[in-house]
């Protein structure tokens, strides 16, 4: 019922994307670059800690454009809490 | 607006940056103001046809720059509205024939020698020399954008530029919104284009057939009565300073409109 309520209008994904991809245009990163530096970053962090998921992303708060990791690590005997670094 | 040489650009091209050019520079006329517009899109100038002047081009921005005549042979006064004239592009030269520095010379004696209050420059789309010469005088900036993805894009591109250059009174013109679409949630509203781009707007200029007709007959919108008209003519005394509220755009109006807005969808 009312199924077309629950559907997102399409102005709402326009504008996640227009923010996305402004960050990116703003930064002057390629967001294909940015899936390397993921690669690359989890590889670095991987050394030192079982690390599994990880998201980087480039996004606007207020006039600054940040980068923003999160890398979860893999529960070890110690049982370690996931945790976010941003820079 | 306190700048006296106002850019019009976009970035993006077709979003209505000729029309707005020719529609606030009338509007302004109409207000009292010495206004001239200068079409600067060298090799693909269109602000003569929009305005109807084409068949009083002899000299233009070109042959003003070289010297070949003097500033007052290359502008032309609209019959139509007391204090407007053009300055018209060249058609058959490339963009590299003009120097931003010496454009910048023409601008100032428009406004020291000729006397003009404002000037407003048509900039030709893209970011490259064509827009940095447009840009190189003014003091303001017009952003017109259209409320989708690559024009919005491309307004954020040009505004950054812009702000590279010192322009520090950039303001935005919605072009072509769609009341309807906007009430149903298909097409970005001008708060949401304000929060995205970060720059306040001046005008806002629904879509409207009447700018078709007005272009085909070669006379400003300002001049008659269509709604696009009258937003240009709004826009225009916000230049000027005043408070002009923006009138309630058509809602989208019906049984299922009602019904979604209703259960909270538009």
């Amino acid at each position: 019922m009312f199924s077309w309520m629950n559907k997102r209008r399409s102005k709402e994904t326009l504008k996640d994307r227009l923010e996305l991809v402004l960050a990116y245009d703003r930064a002057q990163i390629p967001p294909g670059k940015v899936d390397a530096l993921r690669n690359d970053l989890l590889e670095v962090v991987k050394r030192y800690f079982p690390a599994g998921n990880s998201s980087v992303e480039v996004e606007q708060r207020g006039d600054q454009v940040v980068l923003s990791a999160s890398i979860s690590l893999e529960e070890g005997p110690g049982g370690t809490e996931g945790t976010r670094r941003e820079g | 607006m306190n700048a006296k040489v106002i850019v019009v650009t976009s970035g993006k091209g077709g979003v209505g940056k000729t029309t707005t050019t020719a529609n606030i520079g009338a509007a302004l006329a109409k207000l009292g103001e010495k206004v001239v517009v200068i079409d600067v899109d060298v090799g693909l100038r269109n602000l003569d046809v929009v305005m109807g002047l084409e068949s009083r081009v002899v000299f233009d921005l070109v042959d003003v720059l070289e010297g070949k005549c003097r500033l007052s042979q290359a502008v032309i006064r609209d019959k139509r509205v007391e204090s407007l004239y053009l300055l018209p592009a060249s058609q058959t030269r490339d963009k590299d024939a003009l120097d931003p520095e010496v454009f910048k010379g023409v601008v100032r004696q428009l406004i020291e020698e000729e006397g003009f209050t404002r000037v407003l420059i048509d900039s030709p789309a893209g970011i490259e020399s064509g827009f940095k010469t447009a840009a190189a005088p003014a003091e303001g900036a017009l952003v017109v954008v259209n409320p989708e993805v690559s024009s919005v894009r491309d307004a954020d591109r040009i505004i950054g530029l812009l702000e590279a250059q010192q322009i520090r009174e950039i303001r935005l013109v919605i072009n072509r919104l769609r009341p309807k679409m906007v009430a149903s949630g298909n097409m970005l509203s001008e708060a949401d284009v304000l929060e995205i781009l970060g720059v306040k707007p001046i005008g806002i200029v629904p879509e409207d057939d009447g700018i078709l007709v007005s272009t085909n007959v070669g006379e400003p919108a300002v001049l008659g009565k269509s709604v696009a008209g009258q937003a240009f003519m709004d826009t225009a005394r916000r230049i000027k300073g005043e408070d002009v509220p923006y009138p309630k755009l058509e809602q989208d109006r019906g049984f299922m409109a009602a019904l979604r807005r209703l259960f909270g969808g538009a």
